[in-house]
């Protein structure tokens, strides 16, 4: 395997990117839309961030204010995946809905299973679209693959008439209104538009972290040119988030050659076919991101993707093979820059592979931090807690490297 | 010409076609499929084409060559084996053969297909989660005897659910049945989706059992809450 050097794929950048984008602009669409009475626009609040997207259109993303449409295997299986983008978003003093009337996109099911339909799958979206916008609050898509299906559902609603008349009768049954969000946003392009601002907030040097980055299939290969692309990473010629974000923190992000693959998840896979799930995720990620770029943690954006990625190395392990390189979202490794607590708040015991000498690195004393983190946990088993909550957190000092 | 002359002898011509019909009858159709240059880029970018005897380009080219007699077959053999990662909207040629995989599959269930009857076969409990509970998969999933392979840290959660789940700041999280806190009218009104929208009939389909489950979850429900004219 050979990567094309870097410095030639930003060179191409200028060249490659066409005069006109090749796909129409589907918000012009979803606003005729609205012209015609058919549905309500939701509109980005104000203030909001520009970003570029994949042929040089602009992305509204807004900075708060925001109905965070939670993702069930963050939520379920890695916690600390939801918990840091509010930390992040509580940091920045944003006001948020964590909301109870979210579903699911239900789609990680409909990939692996296909027991729905596109006029149930466009449905669950509306419903959950309505119920933003009836809370006043703009929708903030935590998920890879729901950001990705729900761009196919409004490609889908725009472009057949039949399906929107069938949708829009379930809402008005169910008392909903009918509204398209302006703009689809994943957390991800609200983390890659702070980026700054979390810079500026910074405890720890991460100067000596080097990074590899797998971008999620369902964010950039699902409605491609809605993805945000800069021409000051990769050329613009991969995604920017992640990457970015990582750069800004002031750690290297280091290439490999299979960054375009997928992660092994399969959505059945990861469920009942793990023998593929976990073959690919070590042999063609973990392996190829040690061989080539030797990291020191691996930062992807999406549910599945740190799912697969962490827990197949145990049984590579088992086997052998080339990993143990800890593995969690961009907006973890960017709360822990600006002194989140590791188990607190980043909850980094529900991960798999080995991450302590990653936080020795970073400059975190995870020995003292766990141990506070038992001590809540003594107070929840002797009941003199019931929860541990936002309050006791947000009262925390941050934790700055220099007490490691 | 066919490219599968001797393959599902046993199934008339006529049952193929009709299913096939099906599938060209799903609006999404028209948008994935455009020809094929037979190039191979998709199989490049795929990863199941990796792992398995699979191939994108085939199931792009079947469909383009309207090739009734391979399309049957791959409905059977192969398309439970894709991804759906979607890393084929690569094609030059604007296909995206992943989408019509999701199409062929749920053809596959609609019409109670042997090949979706087993592709679901131990998988009905994360239906009856996501159908039952508005979230897809939720703390106490993670049971070790169900993630051997992800060694003894599954125990160690598993171990402890109640109490990390309680250490969690989000007030939403605090849940160990459903990855998060759903609120009543929420659920009714998925389970009204499910009915209005046909999902039940797939359900019946493939798996009677967990359809009479499913139904016994809502039937009151939906009830109480006045949908009854479904
Ligand atoms: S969606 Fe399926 S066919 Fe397409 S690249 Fe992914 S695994 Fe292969
Ligand atoms: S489906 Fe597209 S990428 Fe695949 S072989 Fe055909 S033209 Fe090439």
């Amino acid at each position: 395997m050979s990567k094309i050097p870097l410095p030639i794929v930003q060179e191409r950048r200028e060249r490659q990117r066409p005069a006109t984008p090749p796909t129409e602009d589907i918000r012009e669409k979803v606003f005729e839309i609205e012209d015609a009475g058919e549905w309500t626009v939701h509109r980005v609040p104000e203030p909001y961030t520009e970003v570029t997207t994949k042929y040089g259109r602009t992305k509204k993303i807004p900075h708060q204010g925001l109905w965070h449409h939670k993702s069930c295997g963050q939520c379920g299986h890695i916690p600390g995946y939801s918990t840091a983008i509010f930390w992040l978003m509580r940091k920045l003093g944003f006001e948020y809905d964590d909301p109870k009337d979210q579903t699911s996109c239900t789609a990680w099911n409909y990939y692996a299973s296909a027991t729905s339909n596109s006029a149930a799958q466009a449905a669950v979206a509306m419903r959950n679209f309505g119920a933003a916008y009836e809370s006043e609050h703009f929708p903030l898509i935590h998920c890879g693959t729901s950001y990705g299906h729900y761009k196919d559902v409004r490609e889908e609603l725009v472009a057949h008439p039949h399906l929107r008349a069938k949708v829009r009768s379930i809402l008005d049954k169910l008392g909903r209104p009918f509204v398209m969000p302006e703009e689809i946003v994943h957390y991800s392009e609200w983390v890659y538009a702070m980026r700054h601002e979390f810079a500026a907030r910074q405890v720890l040097d991460l100067s000596e972290i080097t990074a590899t980055v797998h971008p999620a299939c369902h964010y950039h290969k699902l409605v491609v040119e809605d993805a945000i692309y800069d021409p000051d990473i990769y050329g613009g010629q991969r995604t920017a988030v992640v990457t970015a974000v990582a750069q800004a923190l002031g750690a290297e992000v280091a290439d490999y050659s299979t960054w375009f693959d997928c992660c092994g998840f399969g959505f059945r896979h990861i469920l009942v076919q793990r023998d593929f799930t976990r073959s690919f995720a070590t042999q063609r990620k973990i392996e190829v991101m040690v061989d080539e770029a030797n990291p020191d943690v691996v930062l992807t954006h999406d549910t599945g993707c740190v799912t697969t990625l962490d827990q197949s190395q145990f049984s590579g392990k088992a086997h052998g093979r080339k990993v143990g390189v800890p593995v969690m979202s961009e907006a973890q490794f960017a709360a822990l820059a600006m002194g989140a607590h590791p188990y607190k708040v980043c909850q980094l015991h529900w991960h798999n592979t080995e991450n302590r000498p990653l936080l020795e690195k970073m400059g975190i004393d995870w020995k003292e931090r766990w141990r506070e983190f038992e001590d809540e946990l003594k107070q929840l088993e002797s009941g003199e807690k019931e929860y541990v909550t936002w309050d006791d957190v947000d009262a925390e000092p941050v934790a700055t490297g220099s007490d490691s | 010409m066919t490219l599968a002359p001797n393959s599902y002898t046993e199934i008339p011509y006529e049952e193929k076609k009709r299913l096939f019909d099906e599938m060209r009858a799903d609006p999404r159709y028209q948008d994935h499929l455009y020809g094929c240059y037979e190039c191979g880029i998709c199989v490049a970018a795929c990863p199941s084409a990796r792992f398995y005897d699979f191939s994108p380009r085939k199931i792009a080219q079947a469909l383009a060559r309207q090739d009734v007699e391979l399309i049957y077959e791959q409905l059977n053999d192969d398309i439970w084996n894709c991804s759906q990662c979607f890393s084929c909207t690569r094609c030059p040629r604007g296909n995206n053969p992943g989408g019509l995989i999701t199409v062929m599959r749920e053809v596959a269930v609609n019409n109670g297909l042997g090949s979706a009857r087993d592709a679901l076969e131990g998988y009905g409990r994360v239906v009856y989660k996501i159908m039952g509970t508005g979230t897809q998969v939720s703390p106490d999933m993670l049971q070790p005897n169900a993630f051997p392979d992800w060694g003894p840290h599954v125990k160690e959660i598993s171990d402890h659910l109640d109490v990390w789940r309680r250490a969690l700041p989000p007030e939403t999280l605090h849940t160990t049945t459903t990855a998060w806190q759903v609120d009543d009218r929420t659920i009714t009104e998925l389970y009204f989706i499910w009915h209005a929208t046909g999902v039940m009939e797939m359900i019946e389909e493939v798996d009677e059992g967990l359809y009479e489950i499913l139904n016994d979850v809502m039937e009151d429900v939906l009830e109480d809450a006045g949908f009854d004219d479904l």
